[in-house]
């Protein structure tokens, strides 16, 4: 049941933060008024006064904690060293490639599957979201209805899902072992068996993952003018033709954010690969659940903050060599 | 495929219909095509809403015979009593308002927050700004289990373990980097043209954008909304954080998760719990799909 104390209580919670918010910002944008306007009667004091608390809230909330991160990375911080850690400079990096990450598997290995978690969810995000969403752009019935059940993966709590998802693995009660059952088949043990386990990781995610792409292409699809394909049409290019010339190069601006974010998504994808993987398989984890393991589950927290340097770098480097590779991001940035 | 109208003396001629083929934005199929493409999008509509159904089929299971190999979706004894006792005899409807309350105030400011900020980046060419742009894809790179450690103990710190204040300020403020991006990328796609005419007809720079832009970018705003409603609204990690032990201040993953601890998990109640709060997602999403495909440019659309 649900008690006016209980409305109350949250009630207040949250307004009083709002205020709180509200005041800090005012407190802000007053300082910044007098010192950039009225003072230095700076040229940009309008974009810096309304970047301000967004600034605020990141620097607080992002740049500090991942500076206080990079200080823990450079210490032997774990249960044992928790209240005078010391500085031991490198040797956390070091560890990272030269120990395991948790009990076996080193960091290459890991990296290894972690590269082919994300290979095969991204090939199949875009691809099938390519599929739909080409399917759905044409005037068709039905297709608000179509649409609407299409994305339903992406609206439901991840969290639910993925929990749905694994019971539909289960042995006995799962669907997937009551289907090949009645077919005749052996039921597959998918929470036990280190590559089934993996499979139904990548299904899952695969499942998760499909709308918000279809959603995204779809919306680059609408934006390309018929007048191409028109033209196309008279210059007789066949349909492949006119998907490789005119349909994926003009897709470029969308489907490179998107796939650039659906990799960082789903190299750092926390719930589906932790809540799968039930019996703690450590052949089924991916290097953001080893991270989690490492810092939460064996308490090694220097190793973990340096072993999540070393994750932040990766994605770094591979967005700098994508981007230049793919040179759609100019616009973004530099425009 | 549609080669019929490559001859000679027919530049002019509008090409054949029923010839488009599968990889064109067809405007005119031929039946035959339209019914496979009808029967694809059946079977894929099937896939997506599949797992649902089988959660909702548990929640209406009587609490006998939940794990069960039944494959209907309606089971011939359907009984609505997991929803009864989620609803009546558990602190669910607590749970449910305390998200509600928070998610829409968070959502709300991190809009706000983000469309100041988009906007800043979208019309001014000020010092720092491509550093900051690529500060901003860079914060997706970051692990969120990363920054768990610092913000927590910078929140005992500051004395906010046990309140919404921690909760509400991170979620306003994890969002605002893709909710920028998404707005810079829509602001960018309308001509600044429009509000130099509005300050011409005597409007300030503020009051130009917020009468001519923000009303234009309806879109995107609804789908900078409609994300940060939902990551708040799903979030679990950072609230079991934060929140510690307080009863009264649970939102619903932490309760939901609750009823999966005790003695053993009431699936029943879970998938009823389930069922209910996907509800206001699933309605906000309904709502905002008209705008869900304009919306999301990702700042790479242009005109």
């Amino acid at each position: 049941m649900i008690t006016s104390e209980v409305i109350l209580k949250s009630l207040s919670e949250v307004g009083s933060t709002v205020l709180l918010i509200l005041a800090g910002t005012f407190v802000v944008e007053a300082l910044l008024y007098l010192v950039l306007v009225k003072w230095l009667k700076y040229k940009y004091a309008l974009p810096f006064m309304l970047l301000a608390p967004a600034a605020i809230g990141l620097i607080a909330l992002v740049i500090y904690p991942l500076l206080w991160e990079l200080r823990l990375s450079f210490t032997n911080m774990s249960l044992r060293a928790f209240k005078n850690p010391e500085f031991i400079g490198l040797k956390n990096y070091v560890r990272v490639f030269t120990e395991p990450v948790l009990k076996q598997k080193m960091f290459f290995p890991l990296l290894g599957q972690t590269v082919l978690w994300t290979v095969i969810n991204i090939a199949f995000h875009v691809g099938g979201g390519l599929f739909l969403a080409m399917l759905l752009n044409r005037k068709m019935k039905f297709k608000g209805i179509y649409r609407t059940l299409l994305i339903l993966p992406w609206a439901i709590p991840q969290v639910i899902a993925v929990l749905a998802w694994r019971g539909e693995f289960n042995f006995s009660y799962g669907y997937f072992n009551i289907i090949l059952t009645k077919l005749g088949l052996a039921p597959v043990a998918w929470m036990t068996d280190p590559t089934a386990n993996f499979i139904a990781m990548c299904l899952t995610n695969i499942w998760l993952g499909i709308p918000f792409m279809s959603v995204t292409l779809l919306g680059g699809l609408q934006s390309i003018s018929t007048e191409y394909y028109e033209a196309a049409e008279m210059d007789g290019a066949n349909g492949w033709q006119q998907f490789k010339n005119i349909t994926w190069p003009l897709l470029q601006p969308v489907v490179t954010p998107a796939i650039l974010l659906g990799t960082f998504w789903t190299f750092n994808n926390f719930n589906v690969p932790f809540f799968i993987n039930q019996n703690e398989l450590e052949s089924s984890d991916i290097m953001v659940t080893g991270l989690f393991r490492a810092a939460f589950q064996y308490n090694r927290y220097g190793f973990s903050a340096a072993f999540a340097f070393v994750i932040f770098a990766m994605l770094l480097l591979f967005t700098i060599f994508y981007t230049r590779y793919t040179k759609t991001l100019k616009g973004t940035y530099e425009s | 495929m549609s080669t019929s109208t490559l001859t000679s003396d027919k530049a002019i001629v509008v090409p054949t219909r029923h010839k488009r083929s599968f990889f064109k934005s067809g405007r005119e199929d031929s039946p035959f095509k339209r019914i496979i493409i009808h029967i694809v999008l059946i079977m894929a509509c099937i896939v997506s809403v599949f797992p649902v159904l089988r959660v909702l089929a548990v929640s209406l299971r009587p609490g006998d015979r939940l794990m069960s190999t039944d494959l209907a979706i309606i089971p011939p004894d359907a009984t609505l009593e997991s929803y009864r006792i989620i609803l009546f005899d558990k602190p669910f409807l607590g749970w449910v308002w305390n998200s509600l309350a928070i998610t829409i105030a968070t959502a709300l400011i991190g809009v706000i927050l983000a469309a100041t900020a988009a906007y800043a980046f979208s019309r001014w060419k000020f010092p720092g700004r491509s550093v900051g742009l690529v500060f901003l894809l860079a914060t997706q790179m970051i692990p969120a289990s990363m920054l768990m450690i610092p913000i927590y103990i910078l929140a005992i710190k500051l004395g906010m373990v046990g309140t919404y204040r921690g909760l509400v300020i991170a979620y306003c403020v994890t969002s605002i980097p893709f909710s920028v991006w998404i707005l810079k990328g829509y602001f960018d796609t309308i001509p600044a043209d429009l509000e130099e005419a509005a300050r011409i007809d005597g409007c300030s720079q503020l009051q130009a954008f917020w009468r001519v832009l923000l009303p234009l970018s309806t879109p995107a705003l609804a789908i900078t909304f409609l994300f940060n409603f939902m990551s708040a609204w799903n979030e679990y990690l950072l609230a079991r954080v934060m929140l510690g032990s307080s009863e009264s201040l649970m939102t619903w993953p932490l309760g939901l998760q609750r009823l999966q601890g005790q003695y053993a998990t009431q699936w029943g109640q879970f998938s009823a719990g389930s069922i209910l709060v996907m509800i206001p997602v699933v309605v906000l999403f309904l709502y905002s799909s008209k705008y869900l495909i304009s919306g999301l440019t990702l700042g790479g659309v242009k005109g």
